[in-house]
């Protein structure tokens, strides 16, 4: 039998719906190649006799006809997602073994639609990161390597380069969906945490428009910007595995009341006439020639499917990180505060309470959770908070209207680079100064910045052989457009499977 | 605008984070990087822009005033570090 893991999501819900194989024998696959796969670190829990009870239920409810839309498809979890009776750490010390009484509500309908669920996956600590670095359960490796390089070939070997990162915060997601260990999984993203590890491992992201998804039993980094969504190995899976995480919840009254359309309907829809805006402030000084040629393809592929190209301004692009940099922390700082080793998580003694509550956050927060929680902290305290926060809530409302402007005038999608450099090595970045961390999200930031929506889609790999992608912005509620637009992308550039499981 | 060694002092014990006394500097360097990198909105010109408050313009919604859950303080204290009798345990507060 051909190896089932290789296959797509929806190329799995066929096989199954023609009883090609079972749904308990798609699980197992999957079992085997996570567990294989522990060099990736992509996992932080397994969790194999859920997934092989599920995997009989769906093939029980397939005998009788009555599969649901996910009906027996293996999944990973993102660890911000709260599990029920599944421990859930959001990749942090400070939540120990906390186990969750309740279920998100994303999860949940995943579980309403017949998924099947692997375990949990790696992720920055709070999803604050965007190379998968910070998470208390080590680093994710990413199943691509650059070109000539033989790490992880084992100690036998003489070694030619290093493990590179899968991007972050979603970094187990990005990883797991690539080296096919899940057929799809969860992730978040409050700044790209979707979007950038889509780029960096082949994969497809997307980040819905805020309100979309309910964050209700999501760990909370910054409530304004987070936003949950799939990361798949093609457009059509990321549009199946959308239609059953979104949705209206009544407990989070951010979700929104509107239906969810059949978003797989979008796929091969066609874009002829579309008004795709190309914003010149994306041509940063120094960017990187092959992201500018990939982007230029992009282009090219856009026009040849019919749509036009309008050079568009979006004149506070460039701050929008900045801005980004006060309102996370500063959401971050009031959302992390409950963490004080009282309810749940981890607890330091102390000689007082006070002295309790400093010893157990010093010892539960890593380093970077810990710089953002401060800046927050500084940016909200009395005398700063008009000087930082305020005015980075009018330059949101300034970054908002321009592409409130551009899409007034008609433009139906804006196409820009995901990232500005393809994944890079383990420790190459951020060590001195926290900011070169934080310019891998200039081009996918703005986005959460207006609450838009965002996919990511790979369109190509660089010289070292490595994957690059490329991001379409839409309207508010508009996601049908970008599953669009992003098949004509995937139908010119191929998909980018990762070939050689050389970490098994 | 940047910060002192005090003023990360301070900033630590507004956020109840612990630093000992010789992380401080290396903090301070780190926190001063990323407050610098932020100054460039000053070029922003902000005059009667309204903040933003939502992304989505939606009337807040209002839920039914009714209760919807309860009953389950065994599950609630479940995770915690120290509970006793369906309560959370702290160390004394009020001498």
């Amino acid at each position: 039998m051909t190896d089932l893991t290789r296959l797509t999501l929806t190329e799995a819900r066929d096989g199954l719906t023609a009883k090609s194989f079972s749904a308990t024998e798609l699980a197992q696959a999957h079992i085997a190649a996570v567990e294989q796969a522990r060099a990736l670190n992509a996992y932080v829990l397994e969790t194999p006799e859920q997934a092989l009870k599920q995997a009989a239920a769906s093939d029980a409810r397939l005998a009788k006809g009555e599969a649901g839309p996910l009906e027996g498809l293996p999944l990973g979890i993102k660890d911000l997602f709260a599990t029920e009776g599944v421990r859930t750490t959001a990749c942090s010390k400070i939540l120990g073994d906390f186990v969750p009484p309740y279920e998100s509500t994303v999860s949940s309908q995943l579980w309403r639609d017949g998924a099947v669920m692997l375990g949990k996956l790696n992720n920055d600590e709070f999803a604050m990161g965007s190379s998968n670095e910070t998470s208390a359960f080590g680093n994710v490796v990413n199943p691509w390597r650059r070109k000539g390089s033989n790490v992880g070939a084992g100690a036998a070997n003489a070694i030619e380069g290093n493990h590179l990162v899968p991007g972050g915060s979603s970094g187990g997601s990005a990883s797991a969906v690539a080296a096919h260990l899940c057929l799809a999984a969860t992730a978040t993203d409050t700044g790209g945490s979707i979007r950038q590890p889509a780029a960096f491992t082949g994969t497809v992201g997307i980040k819905p428009t805020y309100g979309r998804c309910s964050r209700w039993g999501i760990v909370a980094f910054a409530s304004s910007l987070d936003q949950a969504g799939p990361i798949g190995k093609s457009v059509r899976d990321c549009a199946v595995m959308l239609r059953s995480m979104a949705g209206h919840d009544p407990k989070d009254t951010t979700s929104v009341d509107r239906a969810v359309p059949d978003y797989e309907k979008a796929i091969g829809r066609s874009v002829k006439g579309m008004k795709i805006g190309i914003p010149k402030e994306y041509r940063l000084d120094g960017l990187n020639p092959e992201i500018d040629a990939l982007w230029q393809r992009g282009i090219d592929w856009l026009r040849a499917a019919g749509a036009e190209i309008v050079e568009i301004s979006l004149p506070h692009t460039k701050y929008a990180l900045p801005a980004y940099y006060i309102v996370a922390p500063a959401e971050a700082s009031s959302n992390l505060a409950r963490y004080d080793g009282v309810r749940y998580g981890l607890r330091e003694q102390g000689r007082d309470i006070v002295e309790m509550y400093e010893k157990t956050r010093a010892a539960g927060f890593g380093a970077e959770v810990k710089r953002r929680i401060m800046i927050g902290t500084y940016v909200l305290s009395a005398g700063y908070y008009d000087a930082y926060y305020l005015r980075a809530q009018k330059v949101r409302t300034l970054i908002k209207r321009d592409f409130d402007d551009a899409y007034a005038a008609g433009i139906d999608a804006v196409l820009t680079p995901a990232t500005p450099s393809a994944a890079f090595g383990i420790g190459e970045k951020g060590s001195a100064d926290p900011v070169e961390m934080y310019l891998n999200d200039i081009f996918t930031v703005t986005v959460n910045m207006a609450g838009l929506p965002g996919i990511a889609v790979p369109a190509g790999l660089d010289s070292q052989g490595l994957p690059l992608g490329l991001q379409l912005i839409g309207r508010p509620f508009d996601e049908e457009t970008l599953f669009a637009l992003g098949e004509v992308i995937e139908q010119a550039a191929g998909r980018f499977p990762v070939t050689e499981r050389w970490w098994a | 605008m940047s910060v002192d060694l005090a003023t990360v002092k301070r900033v630590a014990h507004l956020a109840r984070i612990a630093v000992p006394e010789a992380d401080l500097p290396k903090l301070q360097g780190e926190l001063n990087a990323i407050l610098g990198f932020v100054e460039q909105l000053n070029e922003v010109d902000v005059t009667g822009v309204e903040p933003m408050t939502s992304v989505t313009p939606m009337a807040m919604k209002q839920r039914e005033d009714v209760v919807s859950d309860g009953g389950i303080a065994a599950r609630i204290v479940a995770n915690a570090p120290a509970a006793e009798d369906n309560y959370f345990m702290v160390p004394k507060v009020i001498e």
